[in-house]
């Protein structure tokens, strides 16, 4: 493990083909440890993700990748180490980030339309009362409006924007919700399992639909994925979570059958497809079976 | 408590004149002022209540202030303390319960809140037999005193009810993101467990007003349905908002003028107006998704609805 982990811990910056690779990396976490409730989630992690760069937290149940996603985010401290997001102490860099937790479906009865979901992302945590009607009446209001609509048009929601969020169908809920976290134009996006509990087709758009998203606006893009295969072929970058420590690197060196094995500790193999694609077979604990820790509730 | 003379108008289909006369009663234009402020106030909270699923908090913070009513007429206080003090204690016991999105907090949430209930009316019979039978006080204790209420008591509740909704107003949509979103609005920085417990408290102070007017057990009629009748007609979050007053309002106002013409309580005027309110609603809403659903039936060919990408395949 620790040969392994120094053989793979390689600075992911020099990978291949990032845009708007900046001096300075988008999160830089050093000798970072997280320790919930007395026990060491991990620690000694050492990170670095580009600016711009699409990268995947991949790794076995439980072993803190959601805990990662917090750490940068700032909602979960470090226990020792540090880190810095956008050049900032986690926590401080709030609106440039547009955070995705994981699985949220809306109650069928919910009565809030997807638009109004999406408009949250812009100024849902400001006091006071939005006036009614001051969305058509002043520019600022205006501009909202049109960004919000702007956003819902990128992930293609229009169609069923209007309608109530727990009414439309889980796809197209996580679409509105990427349009969520985009809203806020921020620099950088935390996708904590965005294609979980999808089917397979939405799977490949939803991530299609990040990725370019990605590389179009230069947005850095961490995604925690169960399933590897459906990001597989847009990462720069992977970050593996496992047994207390995590690695990182490009996806070539780190998504290899003997490094894969040895993480889930059950054999996979790394197949590569006639037009250079990359599929990971065996892989444990497909979306399907996996119960979530983090809400306690099977589904 | 003052319960005013059983008295029937006649009424004579001169609506204006029905109303000039209903009026010079100052008991009744108490009565309107009092419903008014109760019910904007009673709209207003409980919108949010029914979007953030608390209906059974919201009917323990009313059902509790009966014991603190009882208890405090038994003390020889005056009861509106006791309706307040009686609903914020029990407001700050349900908001030290964790809430949580998930299954098992929201039932551990729903059993404490049930087990409040329970004992908050065993003290109320306790209090009222530790009085000593004041029965005409119990049934207006449960069932309201729309007809008796004084100037002072109509100033108290304005007061109140301004200080409420100004709360409610600075904190709306910190609140509505929270309800809504709890995850997300939390790493935006949004405090969504103080925005929780200040709801609670508001919640307990707007149930103790609205006891006052309807009685313990009819608060339910203005605090739940207006704003469950009117989120089924809209889910745009304003619309249904501003229906939500408005059928408050309307509500109260019927039936004061109703049960001023008639021999039968407010309070039932008041439920049966907002029962039927709440069933034409829920009733247009099926219709309208199930005529929606076969029109959307026809226009949506069933491959189309997993997005607009192209090159994606399609089961």
């Amino acid at each position: 493990m620790a040969e392994q982990a120094s053989e793979l811990r390689r600075v992911s910056a020099d990978s291949p083909p990032a845009p708007a690779t900046s001096a300075a990396p988008a999160i830089k976490f050093q000798d970072a440890a997280i320790r919930l409730g007395g026990r060491t989630i991990w620690s000694k992690v050492d990170l670095e993700v580009g600016e711009g760069e699409f990268v995947a937290i991949l790794g076995p149940n439980g072993v803190g990748k959601s805990t990662l996603i917090k750490a940068v985010l700032g909602i979960l401290p470090l226990a020792a180490g540090q880190a810095t997001v956008l050049g900032r102490p986690p926590g401080e860099a709030g609106h440039e980030i547009g955070y995705l937790p994981q699985r949220r479906s809306f109650d069928a009865n919910l009565r809030a339309r997807g638009i109004d979901v999406v408009r949250l992302g812009i100024d849902g945590d400001r006091w006071g009362l939005p006036v009614p009607g001051g969305s058509s009446l002043f520019a600022s209001g205006r501009e909202k409006r049109r960004r919000v609509e702007e956003v819902i048009e990128l992930v293609g929601a229009t169609s069923y924007a209007g309608r109530p969020i727990g009414q439309v169908s889980g796809g197209e809920q996580q679409r509105l919700l990427v349009a969520q976290a985009l809203v806020s134009r921020p620099r950088m996006l935390l996708l904590d399992e965005p294609l979980d509990s999808l089917d397979l087709p939405n799977q490949a758009s939803v991530a299609g639909l990040i990725s370019g998203i990605s590389a179009e606006y230069g947005i850095t893009v961490l995604i925690v994925a169960h399933d590897v295969n459906p990001i597989v072929s847009y990462l720069d970058g992977v970050v593996y979570v496992a047994r207390g420590g995590a690695i990182s690197g490009p996806p070539d060196e780190v998504i290899t059958s003997d490094a894969l094995s040895s993480l889930y500790e059950t054999p996979i193999e790394v197949l590569r497809t006639s037009d250079g694609r990359m599929v990971v077979v065996g892989q444990p604990e497909a979306p399907a079976h996996h119960t979530d820790r983090h809400t306690g509730h099977p589904h | 408590m003052t319960v005013p003379p059983l008295l029937v108008a006649r009424i004579d289909w001169n609506i204006s004149a029905d109303l000039h006369q209903m009026l010079t009663q100052h008991f009744m234009v108490n009565a309107f002022r009092a419903g008014t402020v109760v019910a904007v106030l009673a709209g207003a909270i409980g919108w949010f209540m029914i979007l953030r699923h608390q209906s059974f908090a919201g009917h323990t913070l009313a059902v509790v202030s009966f014991p603190g009513a009882a208890g405090a007429i038994w003390l020889g206080l005056s009861a509106t303390v006791g309706y307040f003090a009686g609903s914020i204690a029990a407001a700050l016991v349900i908001a030290a319960v964790p809430r949580s999105s998930s299954g098992r907090a929201r039932s551990e949430e729903s059993a404490v809140i049930g087990t409040v209930q329970a004992f908050a009316l065993a003290l109320g019979v306790l209090f009222v037999s530790l009085y000593g039978g004041f029965l005409d006080g119990l049934t207006g204790l449960l069932f309201g005193t729309f007809l008796g209420i004084s100037d002072v008591q109509v100033v108290v509740l304005a007061a109140v009810a301004g200080a409420v909704l100004v709360l409610l107003a600075i904190g709306a949509r910190p609140l509505f993101f929270a309800t809504v979103d709890a995850d997300v609005a939390a790493a935006r920085g949004v405090p969504v467990r103080a925005l929780s417990v200040a709801f609670m408290l508001l919640l307990g102070c707007a149930a103790a007003e609205v006891s006052q007017i309807t009685g313990a057990l009819l608060v339910f009629a203005l605090l739940v349905m207006p704003a469950a009748a009117a989120q089924q007609i809209s889910p745009r979050p304003v619309v249904s908002f501003g229906l939500t007053i408005l059928l408050a309002v309307a509500v109260t106002w019927l039936s004061l003028g109703v049960a001023y013409y008639s021999a039968y309580p407010v309070g039932f005027y008041v439920s049966t107006f907002g029962f039927t309110v709440y069933v034409l609603a829920s009733g247009g809403r099926a219709l309208a998704d199930r005529l929606g659903t076969r029109h959307l039936r026809g226009a949506l060919s069933p491959g189309n609805q997993s997005g607009p990408r192209p090159g994606v395949a399609t089961a």
